[in-house]
């Protein structure tokens, strides 16, 4: 009998080295959340600059009394999918409110972001279509072209002269063409020069989807995302988000304008057969929504931070991952063992960041990689600068890290 | 263009050698990824530099078919009529 696990040997063997050298990084545990910056891990009060809340609303009084009164009034949970038992009044009014903030027409919620990618690129195409995607794409992106059976083809990373090289040799056959794009790129904070890719579509035919799970709240003088700051949300025809980072809760979203966007909800799998997000969630998430329209200063706080974090990692010294200032600040660090022993250092020294490393990450590159919340203090950010410089002094010791 | 099943042969395995980090013997039956320990972000580098020197496209689906340099030759040369 083969052991359908052994494939896995080496993954396992590598996970197990690295989770030697100190604590295991996928494994790690907040024993207590104190606020949307602070965490008990292993006994000791920690700094959070890896979370993705870029709007800080996690613990806003607002939004637990919403989710608290949502629970009562709805139960813990839906038990049951949005085509089914699953719908309450209150996706309906997150599913309005989102359309409207995004001045869409149409909007769909579904239980998580990953899924609303799988839902809408897999309901968008099948095996007759086409689809052309960045070679950094999120795995949910991935994940949702293999579903869809359609035919997939990558260009390079931001690339769009890749992209319109690959579109003009491409025959669509009697299939439909689909390119999605991110606003802001996970790992290393870059936004898509999308007015350059929207340019492409005066050329060729295509549809655009763009997945703006990390700009979505921050990008935009309303905080709609990158389509909204570069002024090209026309042209955007499907936008994909999530309520699992500026939104604070669980949850996914997708809005357009599209005439027929309305049949997705009964022909794109991952809406139609699993449990609509609880109450409590949704309630929360409507509650985040809100503060993100009415407090535009969240917004600017998290860019001055963004800019104090990022100017003070490369005043020390720290190669970031792009110029351009964005919540995540990315530190390349040397190679995996220093990226790991940096890891390790700073939760020692009392501050968290995610660890990214290959083949998770670009360019094999391995990554600290910090996100700034708007409910950081500048004492937080600088608390974080001071920690990186003093493990790094460490590591430099220890010959784990160059000495400049 | 009009290359032959050789030259198709002879660029990839150029191009691989980029990715060849260990220096594994190449041939026909060489498994790219996983005799040469390349990983999967790699293996989607490299085949863009493949579709980019014969100026074709290899989409995802078809990639999953492919495993060795034989196969990835046959794919390529069908697709520029070699
Ligand atoms: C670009 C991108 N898309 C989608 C998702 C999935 O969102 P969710 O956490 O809601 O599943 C994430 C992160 O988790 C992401 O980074």
């Amino acid at each position: 009998m083969v052991d359908l696990l052994e494939k896995y040997r080496a993954a396992k063997e590598r996970h197990d080295l690295l989770a030697s050298i100190g604590v295991d990084a996928v494994g790690l545990v907040n024993d207590r959340i104190l606020s949307p910056t602070r965490a008990i891990i292993g006994g000791r009060e920690i700094i959070l600059a890896g979370t993705n809340n870029y709007m800080g609303v996690t613990f806003e009084p607002e939004c637990i009394r919403a989710g608290q009164k949502a629970m009562e009034e709805f139960g813990t949970g839906t038990t049951g999918s949005r085509i089914a038992n699953g719908t309450y009044s209150l996706h309906g009014q997150m599913e309005r409110a989102l359309a409207e903030f995004m001045g869409r027409r149409h909007c769909m919620v579904f239980s998580t972001g990953f899924q609303a990618n799988l839902g809408m690129i897999a309901g968008l195409c099948g095996p007759d279509d086409t689809i052309f995607i960045d070679a950094d794409s999120h795995a949910s992106i991935f994940d949702g072209c293999r579903l869809s059976g359609a035919k997939v083809v990558l260009f390079r990373h931001n690339d769009p002269d890749h992209l319109a090289k690959r579109l003009a040799r491409h025959d669509p056959g009697k299939g439909g063409r689909l390119v999605i794009l991110e606003g802001i790129y996970s790992m290393l904070g870059d936004t898509a020069p999308l007015r350059d890719f929207v340019a492409l579509k005066r050329e060729h035919d295509f549809q655009l989807l763009v997945d703006e799970a990390h700009s979505f709240g921050v990008l935009g003088e309303k905080g709609r995302g990158l389509a909204e700051r570069e002024g090209v949300e026309e042209d955007v025809d499907f936008i994909v988000g999530t309520f699992s980072k500026s939104l604070g809760g669980i949850g996914g979203y997708a809005v357009s304008d599209h005439p027929d966007f309305e049949v997705l909800r009964y022909t794109a799998r991952p809406y139609m057969f699993t449990a609509a997000p609880a109450p409590a969630s949704i309630a929360a998430a409507l509650c985040a929504l809100k503060i993100i329209r009415e407090q535009p200063e969240r917004r600017a706080w998290l860019r001055t931070l963004s800019e104090r974090l990022h100017a003070g990692l490369k005043a020390e010294g720290f190669t970031l991952g792009v110029d351009e200032i964005s919540p995540v600040v990315a530190v390349i660090c040397p190679d995996e063992k220093a990226a790991v022993a940096m890891w390790n250092g700073l939760l020692q020294a009392g501050v968290y960041v995610n660890l990214a490393l290959p083949p998770g990450t670009p360019n094999k590159l391995s990554l600290m990689r910090c996100s700034v919340s708007a409910a950081h203090t500048e004492e937080e950010v600088d608390a974080v600068i001071a920690a990186f410089v003093a493990v790094r002094r460490q590591l430099v010791e220890q010959g784990l890290w160059p000495r400049e | 263009m009009s290359v032959d099943r050789q030259q198709v042969e002879a660029t990839i395995r150029d191009l691989l050698a980029g990715y060849n980090k260990d220096g594994v013997e190449l041939t026909p039956e060489t498994d790219i990824a996983a005799d040469l320990n390349i990983d999967s972000a790699d293996v989607l580098n490299f085949v863009m530099e493949v579709e980019d020197a014969f100026d074709v496209d290899i989409s995802l689906n078809e990639l999953s078919d492919v495993r060795t340099i034989a196969q990835l030759v046959d794919l390529v040369a069908e697709r520029v009529g070699a």
